[in-house]
Order: structure tokens, then C-alpha cells, then sequence
């Protein structure tokens, strides 16, 4: 009963202060405004924060939590007069006995997968392309989540013989046969024809993370046999270009290996990667991606994230505050005759105090109240900004990393942050009224009523 | 003959710098209940001095002040609230009404600082009504402070003084920005107040509006000089 009556005070205090408040609706509206933006940019700040690591956690995952991947890399061109030289061949990255080693010497590793990659060109009939042929193993298929819309993928057999037999990914597919089929048909590349087995589906290209791994394209994929490939190609990659040649001799492009035990996967890439040193004396030509270690990378740098994009909302929540606080003060002053009023017909101080303080949280939570609306809508709000960007910006195809980054970043609008935001909103209006209505209890009755 | 209120040896010293003004001196007065009090005086002589202490707005310096029976000169600030909110109806000479409020919420507000804060329930609403009607105001419940003449917002003024139906009415200068129409019934309405049985102090500088009370007290230089009119 006692509960109910409190309740219709409340509601009477929220509805007079209302009442005041409608009296400025600019200054009242403006004033506003800076909650406004200050909730909507924390719950904004928090779920772009939240998308990035969850885009994050997913490349991490799709690499695969229990993998370890060991990619040549070319070295950086620091000898000059040897890079001159016409007859120059740069030698670098993996070799089939570092596939040997790490497959047969560790016993945490199950299943190593060796890949090889050049970019050739690639004809059917007169149409021509420029495509990466990956030399690898049955195992690639799952290991890369790719899936057939055709026929079937390499196979052991198929490996065991060195046939000349091709799997094509869907844009190679589509650019090579336009309408007809391709299986049964065949491709030639550098010279020498492929029988088409199979065509894989359209797949998402894999983005970069951080550095260690650039972002991969799978649509214009031709994958054969890796066996085939060495008999075929060999491990010269030569490139003719404007009378000079330049040449690389790779024997592996990349190994992916799968380790027994999530728990094993860090300790066995300590071992990797001793092992590789003991190989690669230069220790430059050859990365150990652990997607394991990335993902905790990717929590250390969410948590950075959320620090300094937090901190940042919070100061314009300040801001917010103290415009509340600057203009309350105006209408203390203002009001001083009301409150001398009031005082004379009855009021405590601390009626006052409640008054002005409602006063500012009406403000400041109707403030929060539209900024956690505004907040729920930052996935479309940054939708929105995407295509504007993309549109003036990243117009030229794009490419670099951090494009890349932005136009895979989905916010996700984390729930505890609605009433968080909205409470510290509350807060605000506490903080920032306390002062104000204050003084304005403290205000003399017969000097306020005299005020003009 | 019960009193309403009653002020024993009442003064009341400002302090100036370091110099002290003694703007009361030594007031004591009887107020029965019924009574209607013009209180006069040459400017500075200290009659809005009395008239707050009489309001509780303040605390004399010395003395006493009894007012519903209970002595008011040493109370903390939100027992005077208390007082001032259940004892006194007080009238300004410019109205003070709350300007963003209507006339039944002008009227309304004594309500709200009751004691335990009771709720504004229907019986109350009517009540602020039948005073709005009574002042003649009837019309125009739903009108702001702006939107009406001197005459009327010193009418919801008085309605204010009455919803708490206080013990006494302190009316400093009623009539002091009217015209000599509207003062007329403005003094209409205190002396039908006063016939219905309301104790009624009134500041005033008009021998003609004074000529209305009952009785009338004149004050010069911080204590009260005589009683009865003064012409000139
Ligand atoms: N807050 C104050 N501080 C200092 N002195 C004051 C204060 N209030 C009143 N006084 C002084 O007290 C004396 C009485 O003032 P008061 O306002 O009671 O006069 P009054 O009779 O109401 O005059 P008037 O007819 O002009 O309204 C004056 O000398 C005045 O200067
Ligand atoms: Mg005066």
C-alpha cells in the first residue's frame, strides 16, 4: 500500500519535473543530445569492438584451432649485386625434407598436409587466365572447408600415378567453360592438358590476420595432384619480364599440420619451430602461423580495443554530464524565485534537492533512453557508413588490410551494454545534478523570493 | 479568546559588515484568532522583517514567536518548512505564482510538501476546484500565469494560501500593483475570508486599504509606535 503511494509521488515528481523541463524544449533537447551520443557511441564503441573480435575468432577457426601452418616466405632482397644478375635464381622456403622431418620426427602431429603454388596461365579453347595451380593432396579439400558442386577432388590414386587431372574452383570454372560443363573436358596449362574431375563451390576468401598471414582467394583456384605438379612444373617458378628473367625455386609452399590435442598445439609449435631453425639457418624464409596464439592475440587486442574505445565514450558521456550540469546551474539561477516560492509554501531542502534532481535524470535517462535506440541500430548505422566508404574510398579494388578488415567487420551490439549504458546514463544525471540542486537548496527563502 | 498566534519581545538584528542593524526591536503582539491586522508604517521600518518572522521564513534573533501552539523562534530549518506549510498562507505583493504551472497546479503545490507526503488523491483535486471556483476563477482552471490579469493570478494566489487551510494568512502589500478596481476585490475577498473566520495580517501603505481591518498597528524604527490610524 505504503509502496504504492511512494510510486504515484514518484510518478507526480517525474511528471512535474517533465513539466519544467517542456517549459525549454531546445535547451532541454540540446542539452540532451550530448547523453545522447555519448550512450549511443558506448554501446556503438562496444560492438564494433565485440564484431572485431568475433571476425577475428572466426578466420582463427576457420584456419582450424588444432592446426599449425608453416608457409615460405620470400626472403627480403638484401644482396643487390646478386639480384642483378641475369641467371639469378632465388632459392627459399620449404623443402620436401622439412615435410619429412615435421610428419615423421613429432609424435603430437597426425596429419601433415604439403601444398605447392604457382600462378600460370591457364586456356580452354581460345579463353585464357591467370590462376593459381596448387599442388596438394586429398586432405586439402576438408582442411580448407571447401566443398564440390562436381565430380570429385584429387585422390591417393591419383597422386600415386601423377595423372594430369585437374579440380577447378567456381570462378575458374565459370570464366574457362561459360556454359558448358566442364568435367570430362580439359584445361591446359604451361603446354600440357588436365582432364577436368571436378568443380568445387563459390567460397569466401579467408582474410589476412594481422601480418602473419595474408588473405587468400580461393575462387580462381586450379588444384591438381602435388605429385603431378613436381613432374609436371618441377620447382623453378621462372618469370620473364621485360628481357630479364627472374626465377624462384620453392619446393613447398606451405605445410598444414594437425596436432593431436588442443592442449599440445602450442607446445608442438615450440618444436616446429627449433626443428626449422636447425634447417634454415637464415630463419627468414619461412613463417609459423599458430592460429592458437592468434586467437589469444586476438583477445589481448580486443580487451586494448575496448579499453580505449570505452574510455573514449565515457569522455563524451563527461561531456555529456557536464553540459547537463552547466545548464542546470543556468536554471537554478533562473528558477531562484521559483525555489524561494516553494520554499515559502512549504518545501525541505531536500524537496528542493529531489526536485532539480529529478530534474536531470528525466534529462539525462530520456537522453540514455533514445541513445540505447540509437545504439541498437549501430549494425545498420555502420552498414550504412560502409557502403559510403567503400563508395569514395576504397574505390580502387581496394586490397589493403585494413579495408579488408572494415568491410568484414559486422558490430555486434553486445546485450549487457543496453542497460549498462543506460544506467551509467542514470549516473550521469546523478553525478552531474547533485551540485546544482544542492545549491539551489541552499538558497535563503527570503533572499530567493526577492530575486527578480 | 484563543490566540492564532502570539510574538513576545521579537528582534531581530542584521548584521552589516560587522555593524549590526537592528531592524526589529522589541515587538510583541496578540493575534486572536479571527482577527484581521493592517499593519503600517514608514519604509525601512521594519514591517516585511515581522511579516517573514511571522511566516517563519526566519528565525528572530531573540524572543518568541507562538504560532499553532508551538514556539517557532527555535527550530531547525525543516521544522519551519513544517510550520510554514501547515500554519501560514502567505500572499506577495507580486503573486509568486509558479509560471510553467496552470491554476489548479499553482494552487496544488502547498500539497506536495504535506507532511509524509500523503497522496494528491480525487478528494484533494476537488477541493483545489471549489477553491478555484470560490476565487472566481472557475473558467479558467487550465490557464498559466501569463495568460491572466494582476487581479486573477492575485486570486489564485489567495486560493494557494487557503488549500492547506492554515492557521493564519500573511499578506505583505496585497494590492500593491493593482489598480484601485482589482484592490477593491481583492479586499472583498480577504474580509469575506476574515468574516468566515480567518486570521488575516496584512502589510499595507494605503490608510484606505487599512481603513478595511479590524485593526490597525503602526511600526517605526524597529518597534511598534501605536495602534489605530495614522493618517499622513
Ligand atoms: N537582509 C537584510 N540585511 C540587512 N539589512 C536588512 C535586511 N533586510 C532588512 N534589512 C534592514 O532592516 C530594516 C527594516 O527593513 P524592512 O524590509 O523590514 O522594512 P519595511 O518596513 O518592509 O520597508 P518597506 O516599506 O520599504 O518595504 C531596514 O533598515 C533594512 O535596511
Ligand atoms: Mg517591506
Amino acid at each position: 500500500m505504503s509502496g504504492w503511494r511512494f510510486m504515484s509521488n514518484i510518478l507526480r515528481t517525474v511528471q512535474l519535473a517533465l513539466k519544467s523541463l517542456m517549459l525549454h524544449k531546445l535547451r532541454s533537447g540540446l542539452t540532451m543530445l550530448g547523453i545522447v551520443f555519448g550512450v549511443f557511441s558506448v554501446i556503438a564503441m562496444l560492438a564494433i569492438g565485440e564484431g572485431a573480435s568475433q571476425q577475428a575468432q572466426k578466420q582463427v577457426l576457420q584456419l582450424g584451432a588444432t592446426n599449425i601452418i608453416v608457409r615460405s616466405v620470400k626472403p627480403p632482397r638484401e644482396n643487390a649485386s646478386a639480384q642483378n644478375q641475369n641467371s639469378f635464381v632465388l632459392r627459399y622456403g620449404l623443402k620436401r625434407a622439412d615435410f619429412d622431418l615435421l610428419s615423421r620426427t613429432i609424435p603430437t602431429v597426425l596429419q601433415a598436409v604439403p601444398i605447392r603454388e604457382i600462378t600460370k596461365a591457364c586456356r580452354f579453347l581460345h579463353r585464357e587466365m591467370n590462376c593459381r595451380i596448387v599442388g596438394c593432396t586429398p586432405e586439402y579439400l576438408d582442411m580448407n572447408h571447401l566443398e564440390l558442386a562436381q565430380g570429385r577432388f584429387i585422390s591417393d590414386k591419383d597422386r600415386r600415378e601423377k595423372t594430369n587431372v585437374c579440380v577447378l574452383a567456381s570462378q575458374t570454372a565459370e570464366e574457362l567453360f561459360q556454359y558448358q560443363d566442364p568435367v570430362g573436358q580439359s584445361v591446359k596449362i604451361a603446354d600440357r592438358r588436365y582432364a577436368v574431375v571436378g568443380v568445387t563451390t563459390p567460397r569466401e576468401a579467408s582474410a589476412a590476420i594481422g601480418g602473419s598471414m595474408s588473405g587468400q582467394e580461393y575462387n580462381q583456384d586450379i588444384y591438381i595432384p602435388l605429385e603431378t605438379m613436381r613432374v609436371r612444373m618441377g620447382d623453378l617458378d621462372i618469370d620473364r619480364r621485360q628481357g630479364s628473367f627472374s626465377a624462384e625455386e620453392v619446393e613447398l609452399n606451405q605445410i598444414t599440420l594437425t596436432i593431436s590435442d588442443v592442449d599440445q598445439v602450442v607446445p608442438t609449435a615450440g618444436v616446429i619451430r627449433e626443428s626449422l631453425q636447425q634447417t634454415h639457418r637464415s630463419g627468414n624464409d619461412y613463417s609459423v602461423v599458430v592460429p592458437q596464439e592468434l586467437l589469444k592475440q586476438a583477445a589481448q587486442i580486443r580487451t586494448i580495443f575496448n579499453v580505449v574505445l570505452g574510455s573514449i565514450a565515457a569522455i563524451s558521456l563527461i561531456v555529456g554530464g557536464i553540459g547537463i550540469m552547466n545548464i542546470m546551474l543556468a536554471t537554478v539561477t533562473e528558477r531562484t524565485r521559483e525555489i524561494g516560492i516553494r520554499r515559502a509554501l512549504g518545501a525541505k531542502r531536500q524537496d528542493i534537492t529531489t526536485q532539480f534532481l529529478t530534474e536531470t535524470i528525466v534529462l539525462a535517462g530520456s537522453g540514455g533512453m533514445i541513445g540505447v535506440l540509437l545504439g541498437l541500430s549501430t549494425p545498420w548505422v555502420f552498414q550504412g557508413l560502409k557502403s559510403v566508404a567503400e563508395r569514395f574510398f576504397f574505390e580502387s579494388g581496394g586490397g589493403s588490410e585494413f579495408s579488408e578488415m572494415f568491410t568484414n567487420l559486422n558490430p555486434q551490439v553486445v546485450p549487457a551494454s543496453l542497460p549498462l549504458a543506460f544506467g551509467i546514463s542514470v549516473g550521469i544525471g546523478v553525478i552531474f545534478g547533485m551540485y546544482p540542486a544542492r545549491s539551489a537548496a541552499q538558497l535563503d527563502p527570503i533572499e530567493a523570493l526577492r530575486h527578480e | 479568546m484563543s490566540l492564532a498566534a502570539q510574538v513576545i519581545d521579537l528582534q531581530k538584528d542584521y548584521m552589516l559588515g560587522t555593524v549590526p542593524v537592528q531592524a526589529l526591536r522589541g515587538v510583541s503582539i496578540d493575534f486572536p484568532r479571527g482577527d484581521f491586522v493592517a499593519i503600517m508604517g514608514s519604509s525601512g521600518s521594519g514591517k516585511s522583517t515581522l511579516l517573514n518572522l511571522l511566516g517563519a521564513l526566519d528565525r528572530p534573533t531573540r524572543g518568541h514567536y507562538i504560532v499553532g501552539g508551538r514556539d517557532v523562534s527555535s527550530m531547525t530549518d525543516d521544522e519551519l518548512s513544517t510550520i510554514r506549510n501547515e500554519k501560514i498562507g502567505f500572499i506577495f505583493q507580486s503573486y509568486n505564482l509558479i509560471p510553467q504551472y496552470t491554476v489548479l497546479e499553482n494552487i496544488e503545490v502547498p500539497l506536495h510538501y504535506r507532511t509524509g507526503y500523503p497522496k494528491i488523491g480525487e478528494r484533494e483535486q476537488q477541493r483545489i476546484k471549489e477553491l478555484a471556483e470560490m476565487v472566481g476563477l472557475g473558467e479558467r482552471m487550465d490557464h498559466r500565469p501569463f495568460q491572466l490579469s494582476g487581479g486573477q493570478q492575485q486570486r489564485v494566489a489567495i486560493a494557494r494560501s487557503l488549500v492547506n487551510d492554515p492557521e493564519i494568512i500573511l499578506a505583505d502589500e496585497p494590492t500593491g500593483n493593482l489598480d484601485s478596481k482589482t484592490e477593491q476585490e481583492i479586499m472583498e475577498m480577504l474580509l469575506r475570508l476574515n468574516l468566515e473566520g480567518r486570521t488575516i495580517i496584512m502589510v499595507t501603505h494605503e490608510t484606505s486599504v487599512a481603513r478595511l481591518a479590524k485593526r490597525q498597528i503602526y511600526m517605526k524604527d524597529g518597534v511598534i509606535a501605536g495602534e489605530g490610524l495614522f493618517p499622513g
